[in-house]
C-alpha cells in the first residue's frame, strides 16, 4: 500500500525518519546519497518514501557525486536533498560552493557524529559547525539550522527548503546524532498548513534574447534563475560571472560578484534567523545552545532558576546567519555568557567576537551528551 | 570576375553564443571541430533545441558548454556526469549531453564516468581525448601514451594508459564508439545517434593538442596531427583488435582502431517504482 506524501497525524517518530517526512511534506522529490552512519535511516527512509509518490531515489558512488547531482536536479527544478555526516560533508565541500556560486538551492543534512576524520561514527558530535559556514574554499554565506528533536528535524527540513529556494543558496541542516536517532512525538500538520516557499523565477517568457540570470534587481540580491529546458539558454558555470552568467575575469566582476552571494544572506538575516529564549526574564547569566546539547542546557537553566539563581537560555535554531543582533542586544543585560556545546568552541568563538568579552564555554569533544550538570556547576560558578 | 559571397547568417548561429567569440581554443587544436559536429547533432536531431542540455566539467573541452547557446552548465572538475545525472533525472524529457576531456572523465571524475556506465544512465557523454591535461600546460594523465612527454613526465610516461571503450563496454554503457577529429561525420552521426539510444552513451574522439601535448611529443603541428590521425585509423570492422590493441600508442606506427565498438539494450536506469495494492 502506497502512503500519501504527507502524513497528517500525531507519531511516535525516528529523528531522521522525521527529517524525511518533513523533505516529502516540503514537496522534495529528489534525493541523492551515499549510506553513513549515523545519517543512513534518511536515506533508507526515503529510499522507500520517494517512490510512493513518485520522486526520485538514487544511492551514489560517493559525496562528491552526491552533491553535484542534488545540484542538477536542482537545476532542473527540483526540491533536492542529501543527508550525510562528517566525512561525507567534507567530500561534499567543493559542490557545496559551485551551489553557493550557481545560486541552486538545495539541502543538506549532516547528522553530526564525533570527529575529527572517521571519529565516532556512530556517536554524537556538534564540531561541524565551522566546517558549514568555511567549509568550501572562498567567501560566502550559507543558512544553517539546528533542531534539537525529532519535531525539529521535520519542521527545520521543511524551513530549511523554504529558505534555500528564497535565496537561491544551499541549506545545511545541522543535525547530531542524539537528535537524528531519538524517538519522539512528531506531530505532523495537514498539507495546507505547511509553508511552501516557491523559487523567484523569471518575469518574463524567453524570447531569444540572451536572458541575464545573475542581473539582480530586486533588493533581496536574489537572482530568477529559470529551470533547464524552458528555452532562456541560460548559462551557468562556477567561474566569475557576469549578469548573462558568462565567465569574466575581472577583479571588479569578481568583487562584485563575492559580495552579492555573501550579502543576500546577510542583508536577509533576520528573515532566516530563528532563536528561543527560555526564562530570560530578569536573566543575568545567559546559556547559548543549539541541538541536542540545550536540551541539557535548558534542564540546567530550570535548576540553576529554582536555586534563585538568574540565569536563562537562548538557543540558536538557526546557526548560520549568526545572530549576531540578537546576542548583542541581550548582552546589554547580561553579565556572563556561558555556551554549552559538544564540540571545543566553535560557537563560543563567535559569542566573543558578538560580545567583545569573555564567554565561558562548557566543551566536549564529543562522544555523549554533554548532561546538564556541567552547565549547571558553570552557572553556579559564575553566580557566587 | 566572380562575385563575392557573403553568408548573412552562419547556419550555427542559432547554436553557438556568438558574443563569447574568439574562444579560448590553440590554433590546431581539435575541440572546435568537435563541437561543430554536437551542433550539427542537434540540429539534425528530432528533439527541440530547447529540451538539449549540455554539462561540462574543467578544463579545455570544458569550455564548450560556455559556447554552445542551450541551456549549459559549467560545473566542478570531474562532476559533470553526477551533475548531468541531476538533471535527467529530475526532468527525463531533458537530452542531456555531457562534453568534457579525458582528465575531467577519466581522471578526477572516473568513479563517476563507470558508476554511471553501470547504471546506465540516459546520458550521451563525448569525450574529447587529447592525451593530456591541456589547460594547465601539457602533464601528462590517465590517457598519457606510454612514453610519451609531459611537463609532469620530463623523462617519460610510466603508466600504461586506459583504453577508454574497453573501460566503458566492461562497466555496461549501452554505445561506445571512438573515433578522431578526422572523423567528423562519424562524430555527428554517432551523437545523433546517441541522442535518441536510451542509456549510457560514450563518444571518445582523439583530438590534437599541439600546444599541450604536441609540443613536448614531436607533432607540435594541429594538422601533422590530423594526418596521423587519417593515416593509422583502422575501422574496428574491417579488423580484430585485442583488447592490448586498443590502447593507443602514439610513438610506434600502430594501429589506431576507431568505430563502434559497443551497441546493445540493456535498460537504462529508471528511478524505483512503489508496489501497488
Amino acid at each position: 500500500m502506497t502512503r500519501p506524501a504527507v502524513l497528517t497525524g500525531k507519531h511516535f517518530m525516528h529523528g531522521d525518519h522525521a527529517c524525511a517526512e518533513g523533505a516529502l511534506a516540503a514537496g522534495c522529490r529528489f534525493f541523492a546519497g551515499y549510506p553513513i552512519t549515523p545519517s543512513t535511516e534518511i536515506a533508507e527512509h526515503l529510499a522507500a518514501r520517494l517512490p510512493e509518490v513518485d520522486g526520485v531515489f538514487i544511492q551514489m558512488e560517493d559525496e562528491l557525486a552526491s552533491m553535484a547531482t542534488i545540484l542538477g536536479a536542482s537545476a532542473a527544478g527540483a526540491r533536492s536533498m542529501t543527508a550525510t555526516s562528517g566525512p561525507g560533508l567534507s567530500l561534499m565541500m567543493e559542490n557545496l560552493g559551485l551551489g553557493v556560486m550557481l545560486e541552486l538551492p538545495t539541502l543538506v543534512v549532516d547528522v553530526m557524529r564525533g570527529s575529527p576524520s572517521t571519529g565516532l561514527p556512530t556517536l554524537p558530535g556538534q564540531s561541524d559547525v565551522m566546517q558549514a559556514r568555511w567549509g568550501s574554499h572562498g567567501d560566502f554565506a550559507v543558512i544553517a539550522y539546528s533542531p534539537w528533536s525529532p519535531q525539529e528535524m521535520f519542521d527545520l527540513t521543511i524551513l530549511s527548503f523554504n529558505m534555500a529556494d528564497l535565496y537561491c543558496v544551499p541549506a545545511i541542516l545541522l543535525a547530531d546524532e542524539v537528535v537524528g536517532h531519538m524517538v519522539e512525538k512528531v506531530t505532523i500538520p495537514p498539507e495546507d498548513k505547511i509553508d511552501h516557499i516557491e523559487r523567484k523565477k523569471p518575469s518574463k517568457p524567453a524570447d531569444g534574447s540572451t536572458y541575464k540570470s545573475y542581473l539582480v534587481e530586486d533588493p533581496d540580491l536574489v537572482p530568477a534563475l529559470p529551470f533547464a529546458g524552458e528555452g532562456y539558454h541560460i548559462h551557468l558555470t562556477g567561474l566569475t560571472h557576469d549578469e548573462r552568467g558568462y565567465p569574466d575575469m575581472s577583479a571588479e566582476t569578481h568583487d562584485h560578484l563575492v559580495r552579492r552571494l555573501f550579502e543576500k544572506i546577510q542583508k536577509n538575516a533576520n528573515d532566516i534567523i530563528r532563536v528561543e529564549g527560555y526564562e530570560l526574564e530578569g536573566a543575568r547569566i545567559m546559556v547559548v545552545s543549539y541541538g541536542c546539547t540545550a536540551r541539557s542546557a535548558h534542564s540546567a537553566v530550570l535548576q540553576a532558576r529554582a536555586k534563585g539563581i538568574p540565569a536563562g537560555l537562548l538557543r540558536l535554531v538557526s546557526i548560520w546567519p549568526f545572530p549576531e543582533c540578537i546576542i548583542r542586544d541581550l548582552s546589554k543585560s547580561i553579565d556572563h555568557f556561558i555556551v554549552a556545546e559538544m564540540n571545543l568552541g566553535q560557537v563560543r568563538l563567535e559569542v566573543e567576537r558578538v560580545v567583545h568579552r569573555d564567554v565561558i564555554g562548557v566543551h566536549h569533544a564529543g562522544g555523549a551528551m554533554i548532561p546538564p550538570e556541567p552547565i549547571l556547576a558553570a552557572i553556579e560558578a559564575v553566580a557566587k | 570576375m566572380s562575385q563575392a559571397i557573403v553568408a548573412e547568417k552562419h547556419p550555427l548561429d542559432d547554436l553557438i553564443r556568438a558574443d563569447r567569440m574568439p574562444h579560448i581554443w590553440c590554433p590546431g587544436c581539435g575541440i572546435g571541430i568537435i563541437m561543430r559536429c554536437y551542433a550539427q547533432a542537434i540540429l539534425d536531431s528530432d528533439m527541440p533545441i530547447d529540451k538539449h542540455i549540455v554539462v561540462s566539467g574543467i578544463g579545455c573541452s570544458g569550455r564548450v558548454a560556455g559556447y554552445m547557446k542551450l541551456d549549459s552548465y559549467h560545473t566542478t572538475h570531474g562532476r559533470a556526469i553526477p551533475f548531468a545525472t541531476g538533471l535527467k533525472l529530475a526532468n527525463p524529457s531533458l537530452t542531456v549531453s555531457v562534453f568534457s576531456g579525458d582528465g575531467d572523465l577519466a581522471a578526477i571524475g572516473g568513479n563517476h564516468l563507470i558508476h554511471a556506465a553501470r547504471r546506465n544512465i540516459d546520458l550521451t557523454v563525448v569525450c574529447i581525448n587529447n592525451f593530456n591535461f591541456g589547460m594547465t600546460g601539457g602533464q601528462v594523465g590517465p590517457t598519457t601514451p606510454q612514453g610519451a612527454f609531459g611537463t609532469t613526465a620530463p623523462y617519460g610516461c610510466q603508466e600504461l594508459p586506459f583504453n577508454l571503450p574497453g573501460l566503458l563496454k566492461a562497466c555496461g554503457a549501452n554505445f561506445v564508439s571512438r573515433w578522431t577529429a578526422v572523423h567528423v561525420r562519424q562524430v555527428r552521426d554517432d551523437i545523433q545517434y546517441a541522442f535518441s539510444k536510451p542509456g549510457f552513451a560514450f563518444i571518445e574522439v582523439l583530438a590534437p593538442c599541439p600546444i599541450g601535448f604536441g609540443k613536448s611529443n614531436g607533432i607540435d603541428d594541429g594538422l601533422e596531427e590530423m594526418e596521423m590521425y587519417r593515416d593509422r585509423s583502422v575501422h574496428i570492422q574491417e579488423a580484430k583488435a585485442s583488447e592490448e590493441e586498443m590502447v593507443i600508442d602514439l610513438r610506434a606506427d600502430h594501429p589506431i582502431y576507431v568505430g563502434r565498438f559497443v551497441d546493445r539494450d540493456r535498460p537504462p536506469f529508471k528511478p524505483a517504482e512503489a508496489l501497488k495494492s
